[in-house]
């Protein structure tokens, strides 16, 4: 068990390593002068080479980049050229706003997923399975942000005192959670279906039928058992598309998270916080995946043995 | 021959499909209007569907079913672009990490595991934005970042099949890795490539809709469905058909390539 937690442990840190390269190579293609970004178009060029200086720009390029490296390993990303602050304070800032959002929408697009996905298992082969299928690939085939402004537009028109953007509260969580979580539950649904089916294939199922119980108490008892282990995992190795589906939904909602923060970071060209934000981005799904891993081997024994042996 | 077991989730995507490729194809003949000029009077108003105009028109003036059917070019264009580029890095990564094994396997395989725990939307708009919006830019970025789940398939399916042992004797026998790969591999690995193209062209589609709808997409005039959305997202309370259409389009386009590829994975796992 220990032998399998220091091998996840630095394979996460070697990925974000892989990471900071990627982001320091975007940095490094980009065409505008950081030191022009910093001091503004009309700077001199006292000033604007002072600031080289200053930001080690004159220096070759694997020693900026150990630079980089190092201060972020301390947590220091750099400050934005737009706004002036730090940005690790301003991705701090934002956290709390898309954790609400991405668990919140995780937690839906898990439940609404589960059942679509157990419902279609015990119809197989029926009309509803056929329609539950249909219905979860149209779910996927939703663009997310054409999903949002259409509940924007559908809620705008029923109820005026709804609140349409921002984050105020449990009620303005509601058309973003939606958003974000309907394509995954289609997903998810799935996922489970194929995994449930494949389950009633098999000799314990087939046992537990034999026994006599009946079909939904197998699907609950024996089946979802082996089925929802294999799903949690999906969907933490998901979050990595769950978190593009949050940039989209906070720029429909103006919702004040991590993925605005990054979609107007790109528009501005904001080079600190464009690397900020996909390091951080890297970090998380890192780190939740970490989790997910630990909790799967502690669940399932076969893992621990397997590992160990 | 029963009609109900002709209508399948495969045959009904490719109706769709063919339906999406023909009006791409004879996008001028179909649009009742030029796309990018001002044909309604109400300039600076979006206009409401009319007999005229079916779907509105937008706050220029411009036809919005037109604009529909020529955005369909472009959609096409990017997703199928961009699906090769996908397919042409997920294949040789996956060939070659499922064939030769070893090493080669283990950094190729690492590579494969970083790219995906980077989130592929919010990479692509740093690199589109980094290298400046342009249709090749597009659909070699959205390539770029969606070849993960390729070269994983094709990689477990070469392992598979250099176990074989039709593999294993033409190896013994002396056939170069070249000949291996093109006259053993390939041809037994194609049937599941051809269904991972299809299912990969939705995500590409929808991907090319994320980045238009963020204004990195294919620069306008060009008619394009995300930037539609984009554009008609301040009017949805006063207009709200201006938003409705092309989404709608984006939907079936993305739905027909889903329908197809979930249609011959279903039959090839039955």
């Amino acid at each position: 068990m220990l032998a399998y937690l220091v091998r996840r442990i630095i394979f996460g840190a070697a990925v974000l390593v892989g990471t900071s390269v990627i982001t320091f190579t975007i940095a490094f293609v980009v065409p505008a002068d950081p030191a022009v970004a910093m001091a503004g178009a009309k700077a001199d060029p006292q000033t604007l080479a002072s600031i080289r200086i200053e930001m080690g720009l004159d220096q070759p390029l694997y020693v900026q980049y150990a630079r980089y490296f190092d201060r972020a390993i301390h947590g220091d990303l750099g400050r934005s050229y737009i706004r002036r602050e730090s940005v690790t304070r301003l991705i701090a800032d934002r956290f709390p706003a898309t954790a609400v959002l991405a668990g919140a929408a995780m937690a839906l697009s898990l439940m609404l997923g589960i059942a679509m996905g157990a419902l279609a298992a015990a119809y197989r082969g029926r009309a509803a399975d056929n329609i539950l299928l249909v219905i979860s690939l149209a779910l996927v085939s939703i663009p997310v942000f054409w999903l949002g402004t259409m509940l924007l537009i559908a809620v705008a028109a029923a109820i005026r005192s709804f609140p349409l953007g921002g984050y105020s509260g449990a009620t303005s969580l509601i058309l973003p959670t939606l958003t974000l979580a309907l394509g995954s539950a289609g997903y998810y649904s799935r996922v489970l279906h194929t995994s449930l089916c494949d389950a009633f294939d098999q000799d314990y199922v087939r046992t537990a039928r034999g026994k006599g119980l009946s079909r939904v108490r197998v699907m609950l008892k024996h089946a979802m058992a082996n089925a929802l282990l294999p799903l949690v995992t999906l969907a933490g190795l998901d979050l990595a598309g769950l978190l593009s589906g949050v940039v989209l939904t906070e720029t429909v909602f103006n919702w004040p998270g991590i993925g605005r923060l990054a979609a107007e970071a790109i528009f501005n060209l904001d080079i600190p916080v464009i690397m900020g934000t996909v390091l951080f981005s890297a970090l998380l799904i890192v780190v939740v995946n970490l989790l997910v891993d630990l909790l799967y081997a502690w669940l399932d024994p076969r893992i621990r043995l397997a590992e160990t042996g | 021959m029963n009609i109900r077991r002709l209508v399948t989730l495969e045959t009904v995507g490719a109706a769709m499909v063919t339906v999406l490729v023909i009006v791409a194809i004879f996008a001028p003949m179909l649009a009742p209007h030029d796309p990018t000029i001002v044909v309604a009077p109400t300039f600076g108003d979006p206009g409401a569907p009319t007999l005229a105009f079916p779907m509105g028109t937008d706050e220029l003036g411009r036809d919005v079913l037109s604009r529909i059917i020529f955005g369909a070019r472009i959609s096409l264009t990017v997703g199928v672009a961009a699906m090769a580029v996908t397919m042409t890095i997920g294949i040789a990564i996956g060939l070659c990490s499922g064939f030769f094994g070893g090493a080669v396997d283990f950094i190729l395989m690492r590579f494969t595991d970083l790219m995906l725990s980077l989130p592929p939307l919010l990479l692509a708009m740093a690199l589109v934005a980094v290298l400046r919006p342009s249709l090749r830019t597009i659909f070699i970025v959205i390539g770029l970042v969606s070849w993960t789940s390729i070269a994983r398939v094709v990689r477990a399916e070469t392992l598979a099949m250099s176990r074989r042992d039709f593999v294993v004797g033409a190896a013994a026998l002396g056939a170069p890795s070249r000949r291996l790969i093109a006259r053993h591999i390939i041809p037994n690995v194609l049937p599941i490539i051809v269904v991972m193209a299809a299912l990969r062209t939705s995500d590409t589609l929808l991907l090319d809709a994320a980045l238009s709808f963020l204004g990195l997409g294919v620069p306008p005039p060009t008619p394009s469905w995300g930037r539609m959305i984009e554009e008609a997202t301040i009017y949805f309370r006063t207009a709200p058909w201006l938003a409705t259409f092309p989404g709608l389009a984006i939907f079936y386009a993305v739905l027909s390539f889903n329908l197809l590829g979930y249609g011959f994975l279903r039959r090839r796992s039955q």
